[in-house]
């Protein structure tokens, strides 16, 4: 469908930075959540991010050059399309789209990690480090190293390197060292401990672009403040077009910086519900999802107070769900905070909601999005039928979804498993969390 | 146990006293010795709950002053492959929060010395104040918590105090005085010394950062200073003795630990002769 809004706005990415009324204590509490739960070793190091970040937020140099690139080299502002034909299958309501998916690389992650590279050559470190999942917050962060000349070393369960081995070699193009993580669960949480330990020992030299709104402080504000940019974006977009702003905000919810991007400017409209949507897998009664709000508990865990899944004993529970960029048993500070002051809902969606909502899109919009992405999409279908025609949805469609071609096809049995390595053809991109989708038993 | 503890125990009055007397005690006696302390890890649950019981009193009976009991958790990001192949092993085989403290009470009833070292989530899960009531009653001396700073340790801080268990917070090279200042005014019995940038672990040399940390420290205190990371013989144990009140020994333990428990008393012999061979110059 035509998009309903044109592509232009007065909102830049600078003025995510600008601070605002929602903004977390001096050591980066949001409430009980947030914090700092980490090694000693590293606290001088996130002082540091913090206080460059702070010096940075405030220097029109800095903010000029990120508007720069946000534009020029990623592509800002995205559009908003108003998806008529997915709409009849949402009640009647009308689904407006925001098209992070159009951004280079992707999805949102880049205005994270382009945020976050420009800082890193502010404090003069000449190296990178990244966690990924299935590849897709690495290929970013590999993307962004690229551009700035700086060394780059991606951490990667074992189990994602072998299942995305084409996002491997992406990140190896754009000169990236991919390191195999073999401990643990071997997925994207056993990533984040191995970038730690590098980090601890490299910090002199290294900077660690955290991939999602989460992490100690500062990460989860700053990673939140170069994603605002999405929503301050859509916010002037919807108004402009429609004259009105949406009644329901929604996005998918892994890590959740693509969710906070989008919620944070319209925590002040009142009559705005924020509404995110987490990974249910096979159901939140079947132990089997990575829906840490629903089916969690506040703990701590990779240097934050936040909802987490864990056992009696606080051991961290694997994660199951179709989507790798929201497999992951955390989720960001903030989120937990808004959870719980109500002014934000988190509603479960199942993999095979997402992967119905996932179809649709292709069929109603020529639009494959993210799995991740899709989660959102189907929270808007049903939001959407339980509202009517009179509501106005707006989704954050946060990343496409070729990457997912591997799984959605052995999904639907579209095509044959064996020659799908072959025929992807594009660079991917995650939605949320720090990774992407990898194939699955169905 | 060696009668010798034992001894000391009673003749202490050690019912009477806290975790954080007696650990002032230890380092009392061996600053009087005019040698370090020998502080031993090692995970409780590996390879199993009794296994791990029996490798800590071989620690115990071979010449470590104390022990620092491992609590098992999934995600040990200051620990280097060595360690958390061996929690990760001792999770797999089952291990719960409430074995960490059976094995305490067992090292303790024998009149050894134990503290436990455990990543945050754990305690937070079990409760802070039933975690320390119940590290208390199992004769636990304090808890050294890699992950959990200060900052935000108000309330284990004020449980610890109630139950007389000494918070045992680190420094590392990249502190700055002022932290250094702030960590130390909220440890007791002893402040960990993290002796080089990086995860745990034997290395082959004694980090160069070890000694200048252990004097930029004792301008801002008077407690004793526990030196890990990275000790794994008994020269490096007495090398790093010449500075330090505490040397504290993980992994080389651990990797000895896969060997058994006559490995596991060779080497803590030979550390303990280590921490003796020098004077603390102090």
């Amino acid at each position: 469908m035509t998009s309903a809004s044109t592509a232009s706005t007065a909102s830049t990415a600078s003025q995510g930075l600008a601070g605002t009324t929602h903004e977390p204590d001096d050591t980066g509490h949001f409430g009980p959540y947030g914090g700092r739960f980490m090694p000693e070793a590293l606290i001088a190091a996130v002082d540091e991010v913090a206080a460059e970040y702070d010096k940075a937020r405030h220097d029109p140099a800095f903010l000029a050059e990120l508007d720069r690139l946000q534009r020029d080299y990623a592509g800002r502002p995205s559009p908003v399309t108003d998806a008529r034909r997915l709409s009849e299958h949402a009640g009647g309501a009308r689904i407006l789209l925001k098209r992070e998916d159009l951004n280079h690389t992707g999805s949102h992650k880049i205005n994270n990690v382009l945020g976050q590279a420009l800082l890193t050559r502010r404090m003069g470190k000449k190296r990178v480090i990244a966690e990924t999942g299935a590849g897709q917050h690495g290929v970013a962060t590999a993307t962004a190293a690229a551009l700035m000349g700086l060394e780059c070393m991606v951490y990667m369960g074992e189990v994602d390197t072998e299942r995305q081995a084409l996002n491997v070699a992406r990140m190896r193009l754009l000169g990236a060292e991919v390191v195999p993580v073999t401990t643990g669960s071997r997925t994207l949480k056993d990533a984040l401990n191995e970038a730690y330990r590098d980090w601890v020992s490299t910090v002199g030299h290294t900077h660690y672009i955290l991939g999602t709104a989460a992490g100690p402080h500062p990460f989860p504000m700053m990673v939140r403040d170069f994603h605002r940019v999405i929503g301050l974006e859509a916010r002037e977009q919807v108004l402009e077009a429609y004259g009105r702003l949406p009644d329901v905000v929604t996005a998918c919810v892994g890590g959740g910086s693509n969710a906070i991007g989008i919620f944070h400017p319209f925590l002040d409209d009142a009559g705005v519900r924020l509404v995110g949507f987490e990974a249910a897998g096979d159901g939140v009664d079947t132990g089997r999802h990575a829906a840490s709000i629903t089916g969690g508990s506040p703990g701590a865990l990779h240097g934050a107070m936040s909802y987490l899944l864990q056992d009696a004993d606080g051991q961290t529970l694997e994660t199951h769900s179709i989507s790798a960029g929201l497999d992951y048993p955390g989720v960001g500070p903030e989120h937990a905070f808004l959870a719980d002051t109500g002014r934000a809902t988190y509603e479960p969606v199942t993999d095979a909601e997402a992967m119905e909502a996932f179809r649709l899109l292709c069929r109603t919009e020529g639009i494959i999005p993210a799995i991740e992405s899709a989660h959102a999409i189907a929270g808007a279908l049903r939001l959407g039928r339980e509202l009517g025609p009179d509501a106005t949805i707006l989704v954050n469609l946060s990343g496409r979804g070729d990457k997912d071609v591997d799984t959605a096809a052995r999904w639907f049995g579209v095509v044959d498993p064996e020659s799908l390595p072959t025929e992807e053809p594009l660079p991917a991109a995650d939605a949320d969390g720090a990774a992407a989708s990898g194939e699955r038993e169905l | 146990m060696t009668t010798s503890a034992d001894a000391e125990r009673s003749g202490a009055g050690a019912s009477t006293l806290t975790g954080v007397d007696r650990l002032g005690e230890l380092f009392g006696t061996t600053r009087a010795e005019g040698r370090a302390a020998l502080i031993g890890y090692l995970p409780a649950g590996y390879p199993t709950v009794k296994g791990s019981l029996g490798l800590l009193t071989q620690t115990l009976d071979a010449g470590a002053d104390l022990v620092e009991v491992g609590l098992p958790y999934s995600d040990p990001v200051l620990d280097g492959p060595v360690i958390q192949h061996a929690v990760d092993a001792a999770l797999k085989a089952g291990v719960r929060v409430r074995d960490t403290l059976e094995v305490v009470e067992q090292l303790s009833a024998r009149g050894g010395r134990a503290v436990v070292m455990t990543y945050w989530n754990p305690v937070l899960r079990y409760g802070v104040d039933a975690f320390a009531r119940d590290l208390a009653n199992a004769g636990g001396l304090g808890v050294i918590t890699p992950d959990l700073v200060p900052d935000e340790a108000a309330g284990w801080l004020a449980a610890a105090d109630r139950e007389g268990l000494a918070p045992i917070f680190l420094v590392a090279p990249s502190s700055t005085d002022e932290r250094i200042a702030a960590t130390a005014a909220a440890t007791r019995g002893f402040l960990y010394v993290a002796s080089t940038m990086g995860v745990t672990g034997a290395r082959d040399a004694v980090s160069d950062a070890a000694a200048g940390l252990v004097s930029r420290t004792r301008t801002h205190t008077d407690l004793p200073l526990g030196v890990g990371l990275g000790v794994r013989n008994g020269a490096q144990a007495g090398e790093v003795a010449g500075f330090a009140d505490g040397v504290i020994v993980g992994s080389a333990l651990v990797s000895a630990a896969e060997h058994g428990r006559a490995t596991v008393a060779r080497l803590t012999t030979e550390l303990a002769a280590g921490v003796r061979g020098q004077h603390t110059g102090r």
